[in-house]
């Protein structure tokens, strides 16, 4: 009998310190089994975030610095830019990417900077214990919206690439869940794709990946899948927004 | 005959792997790890036929299957 | 031979001189000439220029490139520079070598664009958050400019530490002879801590966020260990004819070029002045401020701002002599005739 699927060489052996359900885990895999697949993990230098995947490094098996607050696109192109042959990623939430580094994420693909960007929706601040995010959805109860989100007072839910797809600079953009495996094996399909864009200097790429958050949601990780299926992918609907290089 | 490993410490006891079977074969333990949970076990050993569903959803890659 | 040339353009050659491979930066007045030399310049040699989206980014970008060993540099003009603290702060934990410039205008806010040396604070004291340092130089001549940022990276590089450049308008608009001396460096050694990929060794990462039970503590410790040690072995200043002097003016940059004038007018006026200029200002030159400081003798700070070296001198003379001050803020300058009126009302009382 022969192992077929197990733990990739590009995640430390280590227990994730993230809650029971979340996501993050199954978004790390498959980062770290597309790198393994592509062959790159010897030259990839990763970007991690401020937020739950704020230990990143602790986890992938490869050079993985650390970013302040939004800023991973700018730290992503300084590296890039000086190192054209080196893999390079960011791992982002909706806070990260969308409200403290929007003006870093629009420029780094505006420039059409060639790297991947994987960022995380799950609609909250995590790792701060659930407050509203630029991806909150309207009426969706956090921390900082007690009454539910209101479009008049907070704004409306940000769908970042189809914000992003209205730059020339931006190469492939993928809206991608993860709330059962027939949409894990398309979210991973998704991140190959950047990746080898990335391989093949094509520039931009960002897949975002809609993901659970059961303890700051306040849903068992079964119930969080559901609302997934049921209520987020209702308002950001899955698929491909931008593909410059397929067309 | 196809089959599973389920890491009993790694396992947080989530459930979406037992959610993702579709065979119906994993089930939570009766006990408790090290960790407080009650992990996922392989409960139906004849019925797995090793799709990697479990492997796909578990967030903590905590299981391996074989073939 | 010497070329006559802009301070900001001495100051990019100097980087040039010494390896820099990418530039990030972003407009302010009046430290302009920096990307815009540097937009040429960089690009004809291969290297990397970007006019980044804002201040923070352009520190962000030098972090990404720094954090791969490679040499990099930010310019930015006094508001800009707080914008670039965040970075700053984060580089100083990380332990990342980077050079960032500040051609100082008047403050605060938006202030003006005059020269000024309002930022004394900002760039000595910390500027960010957390408790770290970085190494602030202080170039008071466009042959300085070229031999600072020249010298700025090994500097930054043996200590893994971010260097500031801490210029004002005046120095980096004006316009004298340089000397373009210095070699042109190519060979660089690989460190053992930069990130270029886990090939044939174990993943590295490079961070501030240091969560385990008392790793932050220990952090913190090291990085005081090393900051004792390039007070140990980094101070640099210049000294004037402070042996018989009754009076001694302390002034950096700009100022110290006025406090030179006004102590050889002293001098022609039968003064027995003198100028110790601080060429770094963190570390400060304290022990030799020490070790001259006697009952008998005056200090007379000079800066372009209300007073803010000030008090490292003060600290550094520990009430041994008295210290005064002359300065303004937000444009004009102080003259060589005023500073000789200040020593003379210091030396009648």
């Amino acid at each position: 009998m022969e192992k077929i699927l197990s733990k990739p060489q590009s995640l430390k052996d280590t227990v994730l310190s993230y809650c029971p359900g979340c996501g993050h885990g199954v978004i790390h895999r498959l980062v770290a089994e597309c790198i393994d697949e592509l062959g790159v993990r010897e030259k990839t230098i990763a970007v991690a975030p401020v937020g739950c995947a704020v230990f990143a490094y602790d986890y992938f098996n490869f050079d993985v610095t650390e970013a302040p607050h939004g800023r991973p696109p700018a730290v992503a192109t300084g590296i890039k830019r000086t190192n054209p042959d080196k893999f390079v990623f960011t791992y982002q939430g909706d806070g990260d990417i969308a409200a403290i580094g929007m003006a870093e994420t629009i420029h780094a693909a505006n420039r059409g900077e060639n790297i991947s960007i994987i960022f995380v929706n799950n609609a909250n601040y995590g790792m701060t214990g659930g407050q509203m995010a630029p991806t909150t959805l309207i009426g969706q109860v956090t921390e900082t919206t007690p009454f539910g989100k209101d479009a008049k007072r907070e704004g409306y839910p940000i769908k970042l690439c189809e914000l992003l797809s209205t730059l020339e600079g931006t190469t492939y953009l993928e809206r991608v869940a993860i709330h059962n495996p027939q949409n894990i094996i398309k979210a991973k399909a998704a991140i190959k794709k950047a990746f080898q864009y990335q391989i093949d200097g094509k520039g931009f790429s960002l897949v975002e990946v809609i993901s659970n958050c059961p303890v700051n949601w306040r849903m068992t990780p079964l119930n969080s899948v559901k609302w997934i299926e049921e209520t987020f992918i209702k308002f950001f609907p899955l698929g491909l927004v931008k593909d410059n290089v397929e067309i | 005959m196809p089959t599973i490993k389920i890491n009993s410490e790694k396992c947080k006891g989530c459930g979406l792997c037992i959610k993702a079977c579709p065979k119906q074969c994993v089930a939570f333990s009766k006990q408790f790890n090290k960790a407080g949970y009650h992990w996922a076990v392989l409960e139906k050993e004849d019925t797995c036929i090793g799709c990697g569903f479990c492997y796909m959803a578990c967030p903590d890659i905590c299981i391996e299957v074989y073939r | 031979m010497k070329k006559l040339t802009k301070g900001n353009v001495a100051l990019c050659e100097g980087a040039i001189a010494a390896g820099l491979k990418s530039y990030f930066g972003y407009p302010i007045t009046p430290q302009n000439e920096i990307p815009a030399y540097l937009s040429r310049k960089m690009v004809e040699l291969g290297r990397v220029f970007i006019q980044a989206e804002s201040e923070i980014a352009a520190a962000n970008m030098v972090l990404g490139a720094a954090v791969t060993g490679v040499r990099a540099m930010t310019s930015s003009s006094s508001p800009g520079i707080s914008l670039k603290q965040e970075a700053i702060s984060y580089m100083a934990g990380m332990e990342v070598p980077a050079i960032i410039v500040n051609v100082q205008r008047g403050g605060p806010g938006l202030g003006n664009i005059s020269g000024s040396q309002s930022d004394y604070f900002q760039a000595v004291k910390g500027g960010g958050h957390g408790d770290y340092k970085i190494i602030v130089v202080s170039p008071n001549s466009a042959q300085e400019m070229y031999e600072t940022a020249y010298d700025a990276f090994d500097l930054a590089e043996k200590y893994r530490i971010p260097v500031m450049i801490l210029a004002d308008g005046i120095t980096g608009q004006m316009m004298e002879p340089v000397d373009f001396n210095k070699p042109e460096r190519k060979d660089f050694i690989k460190q053992d801590w930069v990130l270029d990929g886990a090939k044939n060794r174990e993943p590295r990462s490079i961070k501030s966020l240091l969560m385990g039970e008392g790793a932050l503590e220990q952090h913190n410790i090291k990085l005081q260990q090393k900051y004792n040690n390039i007070i140990e072995n980094e101070v640099k200043y210049e000294l004037y004819t402070i042996e018989d002097a009754d009076v001694i003016l302390i002034a950096h940059g700009i100022s110290s070029r006025i406090a030179k004038s006004a102590v050889k007018l002293a001098r022609k006026n039968g003064v027995k002045a003198g100028l110790l200029r601080p060429k770094t200002l963190w570390p400060f030159p304290s022990k030799i401020v020490n070790s001259i400081a006697k009952s008998s003798l005056n200090f007379l700070v000079v800066e372009l701002n209300h007073g803010q070296m000030i008090e490292d001198v003060k600290l550094a003379v520990n009430g041994r002599s008295n210290v005064e001050f002359l300065g303004k803020a937000g444009g004009g300058l102080v003259t060589e005739q005023e500073i000789l009126e200040k020593i003379k009302h210091i030396i009648v009382g």
